[in-house]
């Protein structure tokens, strides 16, 4: 692929993708898979209605569609004004630094790009480049925040600005899973993954324009009914108290999970999906804090049973309303401490990001279940039998946990605990690759996205997999990729499914608490099942 | 001409020195932002810097004391401004350019600084430029300042030349770009040029520092060197105008932003600071988020969103 897209083609008046990615163009994989059940083509068919201006063949967003100039003007009038507030202090406060130094410090050396697993995915497409959409936004905020005349518009460079740059800028935000890989590798310590972030909340806070699946189906949902998995109190109690029965007929011990208890030294709070996807995990967690003897309770609060918090992702407002309902559900019930389950984006939110938003005893303690984890895993109150877990296993790292929270280690003690197979993907740890899933990805379902997803923002993940198991490939070797966190597992779910790799390789992928249960001699063997799901 | 000369460069010092200081203090004023860190973070326990842990890797983390080294810090921080570590690692090819055009200028701001240290000796007749620790020092403010400025004009140059010939950087680049490396080559040139032709006999950089300190008027600068000193001194005036002046930005990017990872709890300035933004009326206009103007940050947090339709 010879790219000859330019920045100035944000503004182009055409109804032709920036980029029409060919398969060809694609990083190649380490063994050969099969076709892509649905090839990179063009999806964004664009509705009737008027011009969509897309940016590659897929789509996230629903966008307006100005019929006139005037209606134009509007939305312009309309961006500009959220890109102002984006820049003051009373609109932005909680980002506004690390924001105005990636503006004025970027050099633009393209150091970043090499880190990007998106951009070094597609072969290296422009308009995936990190620097693409920050440099856009960049002269923006030069020519119309800073209002430079034209001694800035020289020393900054200028953009049209105009409907169709706007729109692309829209969907461009949500080319970038915010993993800031690429602000580690920054010299300056410029944060491109911070400018997609902005850029998102820019388009939600002031446009409304956000994914449905992290907006309306997603944080609007969790602050009505509790979840964004749709579950109320009655719903979540219902499905958690199949799930312990299911789990006792199947580990060979009594799971029953404490709901509302005052006092508790621990509230558990799972990613909810987890109860509807993957019941296994939520009971994984029963039998261990059971056997461990972990005073422990859920809460049935609003939003107190689902640790999702996708405001983080796209709107501070939707942010901060979900991490404080978190926060009141376990002062209700004045547990000493929070623990985040098997959810990285969850255990970012509440135990860093939410730091500065929960003031005065709304600051309870929050904990990672890892840590919780490795204590229960190396102090011997479990009797663990590794040779049940025989098989090799690989461990992907969440980047919410590792990169951006710093924990690398426990997960590996445990892993070395009851894995005797174990082994590492290259890089790993806090240099490693995103599972193409993140920031809302592996939620997003629309267009030809999942395409997308599984060929483009998931493949360097795809590559580290086959790598890691290159040695142990054939079928009859059933293999496991441990991915402590909700979405990461869905994404590598479904980055299995998509290139066949459990049919063809019995590459089959899980949680980390799944594993631990494995190895416990007082359950039932065979808690890891060899069955696709 | 010489007291033109010598105000220029006044001004330019001390243009240098106030919009810095402005730059530095507007980022600074700038609010508490959420917490942002990336991992590693060189003040924690060695053994976690080695694999980029951190508290959170502790148990009731909250109940144990904080781990800061500033020797972790600095060990990370020394080889990353004096060697730019990070793009050595991370883009060797641009580091090959980046690193003599950078390093340069530390000799260069090292050559003035022993000028002065020289200057300031002889002023108070502490060391005399003819005896004791004088002379050595001038040898090495020179051998620094010609080294210097040969380094930065090759990494200019060669940074000029990736800037033009690389393809992927071309729609990045704007006139400014290329004017502020071609402004390094023009000013650090004439200076050495006219240092290297000057007449013999004529006043070096030592006589220069030393006329300047004194405000001697009655020096005479040859004209080739006194052309450089000017343009040097708009170079040095003009860099904290610009984004060069990314030594200021680091600072925060790292110590504010990558390695803050100060827990709010028990940090009562900083949570007074909090308390006063969460006072602040936003004003973002889409529905879900309510913000009339009159309502501040903390009733729209724990308000639930109006339903809009999108």
């Amino acid at each position: 692929m010879k790219d000859q897209t330019r920045l100035s083609d944000i503004s182009r008046r055409s109804n032709d993708p920036l980029l029409r990615l060919d398969e060809t163009d694609l990083t190649p994989l380490p063994i050969d898979t099969p076709p892509s059940h649905r090839p990179l083509s063009p999806s964004a068919a664009p509705s009737a209605g008027g011009a969509s201006y897309p940016v590659d063949d897929t789509r996230v967003l629903t966008l307006p569609k100005p019929q006139t100039p005037a209606e134009e003007a509007d939305l312009i009038r309309a961006f500009l004004s959220g890109l102002e507030k984006l820049f003051s202090r009373e609109n932005n406060w909680t980002f506004l630094q690390p924001l105005l130094l990636t503006m004025e410090h970027c050099a633009r050396c393209h150091t970043c790009s090499d880190a990007c697993h998106i951009f070094e995915a597609s072969g290296g497409a422009e308009i995936y480049r990190p620097t693409y959409r920050s440099e856009v936004l960049r002269r923006l905020y030069f020519q119309h925040v800073r209002s430079g005349g034209l001694l800035s518009a020289w020393q900054h460079g200028t953009v049209e600005l105009n409907w169709p740059l706007v729109a692309r800028l829209a969907e461009l935000a949500y080319r970038c899973n915010l993993c800031r890989r690429c602000a580690q590798t920054c010299p300056i310590g410029a944060d491109n993954g911070l400018v997609a972030h902005e850029l998102r909340k820019l388009f939600s806070q002031e446009l409304g324009i956000a994914p449905k699946e992290l907006h309306a189906s997603g944080s609007m949902l969790q602050l009505k009914v509790g979840s964004s998995t749709g579950m109320n109190a009655a719903a979540v109690k219902d499905n958690v108290q199949f799930i312990d029965g299911e789990m006792t007929e199947k580990a060979g011990l009594t799971v029953e999970t404490p709901w509302d208890v005052e006092g508790a030294d621990v509230l558990l709070i799972h990613n909810a999906g987890e109860i509807l996807a993957w019941p296994e995990n939520p009971g994984a967690f029963g039998i261990i804090l059971n056997a461990a003897g972990i005073s422990w309770t859920m809460s049935s609060e609003l939003a107190g049973y689902d640790s999702v918090n996708y405001g983080l992702w796209y709107d501070d407002a939707q942010f901060a309303r979900v991490a404080l309902r978190h926060a009141q559900a376990a002062k209700k019930l004045k547990v000493k401490k929070i623990v985040i389950g098997e959810c990285g984006h969850a255990h970012k939110s509440l135990l860093v990001i939410a730091d500065r938003l929960l003031t005065g005893d709304l600051n309870i303690p929050r904990e990672s279940f890892l840590t919780v984890l490795r204590d229960i895993v190396m102090s011997g109150r479990l009797k663990l039998d590794a040779t049940r877990n025989d098989f090799p296993v690989t461990l992907h790292d969440p980047c919410n946990m590792v990169r951006l929270m710093g924990i690398v280690e426990p997960q590996r003690e445990i892993l070395r605990a009851v894995c005797p197979q174990f082994r590492e993907m290259y890089p790993h740890g806090v240099d490693n690759y995103c599972c193409g899933g993140g920031s809302g990805f592996a939620i997003m379902s629309g267009n030809t996205f999942p395409d997308w997803r599984a060929q483009v923002s998931g493949r360097k993940k795809l590559q580290q997999i086959l790598d890691v198991f290159s040695d142990c490939l054939d079928p009859t070797q059933p293999k496991y990729v441990c991915a402590p966190c909700s979405n990461c597992k869905g994404q590598i779910r479904d980055l299995l499914a998509y290139h066949d790799l459990w049919e063809r390789h019995r590459i089959q992928y899980g949680g980390l608490v799944e594993l631990v249960v494995n190895a416990m001699a007082d359950v039932r063997p065979g808690f890891v099942e060899w069955e696709w799901r | 001409m010489t007291v033109l000369l010598y105000s220029v460069i006044c001004a330019a010092a001390a243009t240098f020195v106030v919009a810095s200081v402005a730059r530095a203090v507007r980022y600074a004023r700038s609010p508490l932002h959420l917490r942002w860190e990336l991992y590693p973070v060189p003040h924690e326990a060695p053994k976690r810097v080695e694999h980029g842990g951190s508290y959170f890797e502790t148990s009731e983390w909250w109940t144990v004391p904080r781990h800061f080294s500033l020797v972790g810090e600095l060990r990370f921080m020394i080889p990353e401004m004096l060697f730019l570590k990070g793009l050595r690692e991370s883009n060797r090819p641009l580091w090959y350019r980046s690193f003599p055009f950078h390093f340069g200028l530390y000799l260069l701001a090292c050559s003035v600084m022993l000028l002065l240290l020289v200057a300031l000796g002889t002023i108070v007749q502490l060391a005399p430029t003819t005896g004791g620790l004088g002379p050595v020092l001038h040898g090495l403010a020179a051998f620094a300042g010609l080294s210097g400025l040969a380094l930065s004009i090759l990494g200019a140059c060669a940074l000029l030349h990736r800037r033009m010939s690389d393809a992927s950087l071309r729609s990045y680049t704007t006139a400014g770009d290329v004017f502020n490396l071609l402004a390094f080559v023009v000013a650090l040139g004439l200076t050495g040029i006219g240092y290297l032709l000057r007449p013999e006999g004529s006043p070096g950089a030592l006589a220069v520092t030393n006329g300047l300190l004194s405000w001697d008027t009655a020096i005479i600068i040859p004209g080739p060197f006194a052309v450089g000193l000017v343009a040097a001194a708009a170079l040095v005036a003009y860099i904290p105008l610009t984004h060069m002046s990314h030594f200021i930005a680091k600072y925060f990017t790292y110590h504010a932003v990558r390695w803050d990872d100060t827990p709010i709890s028990g940090n009562e300035k900083k949570a007074a600071r909090l308390a006063e933004y969460l006072t602040y009326k936003p004003t973002w206009s889409a529905g879900h988020i309510g913000a009339d103007g009159t309502r501040t940050w903390a009733e729209i947090a724990s308000s639930s969103p109006a339903e809009t339709k999108r």
